[in-house]
């Protein structure tokens, strides 16, 4: 019996999200049209705008700090003793 | 039971089927996306702060080979002179440089980037050979996009004025994320990255101090151990906000915990403002806390209390503040280099680190009693950058 309702929440789990990660559910539409996103298109949105000094920054933070992972950023050498 | 599973398993494969027609199709049909412009960015950057000075250049360049494919280059130079007070306290400053290099490729098909990206970082002690690959998927109208990404990086460690010492570690990183549109002025980011180090993880340089009776100072030194192995988890949620005036609200929080019993926090707000058609500002607060390594200590009791030895400020208990300004001039076209779209940039952070239990052993007290270490530190990027 656990089985079968482990079997039927992953089976929930796995349609929801299907749906919900490639637009094919029907009731679910993108509600921002394309013609709605120049707010989000300007220049001034982009957190990446100036990315040689993001990578700077993260790398000064990465040596200076024991937290690393989920900055957008690559590993790399140290300098940082 | 058994007709039951059976049921769900041919749901589900029905639905995986029909999913994958229907967005195959809808794949086919949207709009491809676009790669971003071609740009060159050089940039002077300068730390100072803690006894160390570094400074160098760096450049990157980025260019479309056609519609589907560009190439980048990325070149990045320190030059370190540090007399910080880990070196202060049992060695002598030092001054070296570190190069680092990474050419990455990007290709796009319809709305899938592929980005494929290696790199190599040079210092005297240190050689570093990473590489890494990235993938993103804009869906669900182009409101979503999926990314997932796996990197490699091989180090060889070695220690200055010592011939014979050469050590080896490894680092795997796997990394997802989703970047989601959620109203015309709100977007979101949540981003989660694992990373699993083996082999070499310490500093050669560094040691602990332990009580010593025997000797008049009072204080040993011996060399640091490291487990050979570090685990690492971390989750970042992000939001940028469009103002109801044309300015930009930016919003990071961060999660990292690893098997070294360390648990960290940072958490950032920034704010863009555009001045005129020429300037932006940008302002930056960060908090950053995280609590020590479970085999961290600033002064151990005496010569090898545990399996494990660290006296590094950087996995001791400690909190930082970041304040960060910044100004871009976009500068006007009849100015620029054959018309191109160009800007000047100037950053400042300033960089405020408070140790919890990290004391200043160059302090003239008795030992376990100096005052706890803290530092601030200067951080500035001049850069130029070229849209063409």
């Amino acid at each position: 019996m656990i089985v079968v309702t482990f079997s039927r929440v992953l089976s929930i789990v796995f349609i929801l999200g299907a749906f919900g990660l490639t637009g094919c559910a029907q009731p679910i539409e993108p509600w921002v049209k394309p013609y709605q996103r120049q707010f989000l298109a300007d220049p001034i949105m982009r957190t990446n705008r100036h990315p040689i000094a993001n990578k700077h920054i993260a790398h000064v933070f990465d040596a200076r700090e024991s937290a690393r992972g989920a900055d957008g950023t690559g590993g790399g050498g140290c300098g940082c003793n | 039971m058994a007709q039951e599973e059976v049921v769900v398993v041919v749901i589900n494969r029905f639905n995986l089927f029909l999913c994958l027609c229907i967005f195959s199709l809808c794949a086919f049909f949207s709009h491809a996306g676009v790669l971003e412009q071609d740009r060159a960015d050089v940039l002077y950057h300068r730390y100072d702060g803690g006894g160390m000075t570094i400074d160098g250049p760096a450049i990157l360049l980025r260019k479309k080979v056609n519609e589907s494919v560009a190439i980048s280059a990325y070149y990045y130079v320190d030059t370190i002179s540090s007399a910080s007070v880990d070196v202060m306290s049992t060695a002598s400053p030092y001054s070296e440089e570190r190069h680092e290099g990474q050419l990455g490729l990007e290709y796009l098909y319809d709305k899938t980037t592929m980005f494929f990206n290696i790199g190599q970082s040079d210092e005297a002690d240190y050689l570093a050979k990473s590489v890494n690959f990235s993938l993103s998927h804009d869906t669900f109208g182009d409101l979503t996009q999926l990314s997932l990404g796996v990197g490699f990086s091989d180090n060889d460690i070695s220690r200055n004025g010592d011939e014979v010492f050469a050590e080896q570690s490894q680092q795997y990183r796997v990394r997802a994320g989703i970047n989601q549109i959620l109203t015309t002025n709100l977007s979101i980011a949540f981003n989660i990255e694992s990373i699993a180090d083996e082999g070499y993880l310490n500093n050669p340089y560094r040691t602990v101090r332990f009580i010593d009776n025997s000797i008049p100072a009072g204080v040993g030194y011996q060399s640091e151990v490291y487990p050979k192995t570090r685990n690492s988890f971390s989750t970042k949620l992000s939001a940028s906000y469009y103002l109801p005036y044309r300015a930009a609200l930016f919003f990071h929080y961060r999660y990292f915990t690893d098997s070294w019993q360390i648990d960290a926090n940072d958490i950032e707000l920034g704010y863009r403002h555009p001045l005129g058609k020429t300037l932006e500002l940008d302002l930056k607060l960060r908090y950053y806390q995280q609590n020590q390594a479970s085999f961290y200590s600033d002064l151990f009791p005496y010569q090898d209390a545990q399996n494990y030895l660290a006296r590094d400020k950087e996995l001791s208990d400690f909190n930082d503040i970041t304040l960060g300004l910044g100004v871009t001039y976009l500068i006007p076209q009849h100015l620029s280099i054959k018309g191109w779209r160009s800007e000047a940039s100037l950053q400042w952070d300033y960089i405020t680190f408070n140790y919890k239990n990290f004391r200043d052993p160059t302090a003239q007290a008795a030992v376990g009693e100096e005052p706890l270490y803290g530092f601030s530190t200067h951080i500035i990027r001049a850069f130029f950058s070229v849209y063409f």
